[in-house]
């Protein structure tokens, strides 16, 4: 117990933090493989730079080209990958969290086909900007979770419900999109059928900020609510008895929730996988008893940049995109899940 | 951390008094949208006693606790604390001052046993005061009162019935607040560590001050560890008083429609139930 712990700020002052030792070493070693690993992913590509290069670009040294390449074009990619990663990471503990179900995660749930239709329905019906089209798969995230919580709510929330109710949705929704894309001119449902497998092709600094920053605001909610959300863990009643209100943390952490894997799809467009595993990675090497936002959100950062990296390298010059690679290893993922859990309940 | 002497009676909360708290509910009705459980409830918790509410499968007395720590709203009537009706009070206020162990705890799987009882810390905590040496003292108690100082490290999944329960009380006690509410705290053990459990609970009333209030089953149990009964049939107080005083034959056909013998405890003298046999011998 002493030893699992760091304590920060004297225990008589008044503010001290705990933070437990095992769960911020794995954060940090998952972060600093995910920096290399982007910094390297920063040489590579048709114009094959040094690393020496690439430092020199980033401290605003060098040719302009070398510049361009490198914070233009390349970091943008980089950094939106590692935050994208992260915000699917934390949503996917969120949900699995309060859902008690390693399934519950909101690309099972459908929460980002949700988001889809609504970029879709810009795209297509309003002929939206980009930025009209972010904001558009926000809102149709958000009030996808609010169709499925409404329908899924009978004197409180039934988690398994939750999960049942949101893939029929999402499967309606599903056929919703395709009809979109069948109505559609072929140049737009051209662009919005490259966004629909998930991309970080040609992602620029001016179309993430607005995403980004909605991004960064909700892992920060997030994060001020992992402790209700771990009193939550134990049980209505007793979160209750401790003075944690469920109904109304758990409407607020699904909200922003969703606003995140909103977010993440806005930018992006829908990848699974991501929040489904990053969760369930972490805790097996945190081993801890609560889903840990931070190295959810770390391990998230790293399976989507190596994924992004793998997608866009594996077959040069040809770019795939990131969510053929995260939808094929989540697939075997989700299967071998759904079958650890059909044993478990055998016994 | 440098261990000092802690006794029982030596309460760590500085916002808590060591004041026993009153506890109470005027013309409650209980119950749910369509289904009336209760109807002008008058319930008063002695302070600093151990409480027992005692009587039949359905007669509200789950129903009851939960309102009493404000889980539930009732349809009338107020429950008042301290004399302040409890649903003016922040629900973090009301955690620092009542503490309820219910039936549906869930343990996290993959907790140890001192990262649960941690948790009972969370009221008198922030997200900018996660820590205080108030909280290790308080935990370190409540683990040794409890006996599990031992079990420290161990996961709560691999704990026997009797040690878990012992956990969740622990991590209640660490919650330390002048009240703490048990709903059927010994089902599902076996007698011996029901015993344990029930001894513990009367020595914390008896040496912390603490009031105590438990949904007992086993109504011998009920009259032998606690100081004041409440016997609730079809949500009506039928008696409430010391176990010696209001536990008579006649009160047990009426709560319990039980015929009975009330004979002495041979070891603590308090009304020990014995039922006759329903059919006639043969």
């Amino acid at each position: 117990m002493e030893q699992a712990y760091w304590r920060i700020g004297h225990p008589t002052s008044a503010i001290t933090f705990r933070l437990p030792k095992k769960t911020v070493l794995i954060s940090a070693v998952l972060f600093a493989i995910t920096l290399t690993l982007a910094v390297f992913g920063l040489t590579k590509g048709m114009l094959p730079l040094t690393l020496q290069q690439v430092l020199q670009a980033l401290q605003g040294d060098g040719s302009l080209t070398l510049q361009t390449v490198v914070t233009q074009w390349r970091l943008p990619r980089a950094v939106m990958a590692m935050m994208t990663g992260a915000a699917l990471g934390i949503s996917g503990a969120i949900f699995q969290s309060l859902l008690r179900n390693p399934l519950g995660s909101p690309d099972v749930i459908g929460f980002n086909t949700g988001a889809y239709t609504g970029a879709l329905v810009t795209v297509i019906l309003l002929k939206g900007s980009y930025l009209q089209m972010a904001m558009g798969s926000l809102l149709g995230g958000c009030l996808t979770a609010v169709l499925i919580y409404l329908l899924a709510w009978q004197n409180g929330v039934a988690r398994f419900r939750l999960i049942i109710v949101g893939i029929a949705v999402s499967a309606i929704l599903n056929a919703l999109n395709i009809w979109l894309m069948m109505s559609a001119t072929q140049e737009s449902a051209m662009s919005a059928a490259l966004w629909s497998v998930g991309s970080l092709n040609g992602i620029t600094w001016e179309k993430s900020l607005p995403t980004g920053i909605i991004c960064c605001v909700f892992m920060l909610v997030c994060l001020a609510l992992a402790r209700p959300m771990q009193i939550l863990e134990m049980g209505d009643d007793l979160a209750q008895a401790m003075g944690v209100n469920p109904d109304r943390t758990r409407a607020v952490l699904m909200l922003a929730a969703t606003a995140l894997t909103a977010a993440a799809t806005a930018i992006t467009g829908p990848i699974s996988f991501i929040a489904l595993a990053a969760p369930q990675i972490a805790q097996r090497l945190t081993q801890g008893a609560s889903l840990s936002l931070i190295c959810s959100a770390a391990m998230g950062s790293l399976l989507l940049l190596t994924a992004d990296f793998v997608a866009q390298h594996l077959f040069m010059p040809t770019q795939l995109p990131v969510g053929i690679i995260t939808i094929s290893i989540g697939g075997i993922y989700l299967i071998a899940l759904l079958l650890r859990e059909a044993r478990k309940q055998h016994l | 951390m440098t261990t000092q002497p802690h006794t029982l009676h030596q309460r760590t909360e500085i916002t808590n008094p060591a004041m026993p708290l009153s506890l109470s509910g005027k013309s409650l009705s209980l119950g749910y949208a369509n289904k009336l459980i209760a109807e002008d409830l008058n319930i008063a918790i002695p302070p600093g006693s151990f409480t027992a509410i005692i009587g039949p499968n359905g007669c509200g007395k789950s129903t009851l606790l939960r309102t009493l720590c404000r889980l539930l709203k009732p349809l009338q009537g107020e429950v008042w604390l301290n004399g302040k009706a409890i649903q003016q009070y922040p629900t973090k206020e009301v955690a620092r001052q009542i503490g309820l162990l219910p039936q549906t705890a869930i343990a996290p799987e993959g907790i140890t046993v001192t990262e649960l009882v941690s948790r009972g810390r969370y009221p008198h905590q922030s997200l900018l005061k996660q820590w205080s040496q108030v909280d290790q003292i308080a935990i370190d108690r409540a683990m040794r009162v409890t006996g599990i100082t031992e079990l420290a490290n161990n996961l709560v999944d691999e704990l026997s019935g009797g040690q878990r329960q012992r956990v969740w009380i622990a991590m209640v006690l660490a919650q330390d607040t002048p009240l703490i509410l048990l709903d059927e705290p010994t089902t599902y053990l076996d007698i011996t560590h029901q015993i344990e459990l029930l001894e513990l609970f009367f020595a914390l009333n008896q040496r912390s001050g603490r009031t105590l209030v438990a949904v007992l089953h086993d109504i011998n149990h009920a009259c032998r560890y606690a100081s004041h009964l409440i016997a609730l049939n079809k949500g009506k107080v039928i008696a409430e008083g010391k176990p010696a005083d209001i536990v008579t034959p006649a009160l047990m056909k009426a709560v319990f429609d039980l015929d009975c013998m009330v004979i002495d405890d041979p070891v603590t003298h308090t009304p020990l139930i014995v039922p006759h046999r329903l059919l006639p011998a043969f």
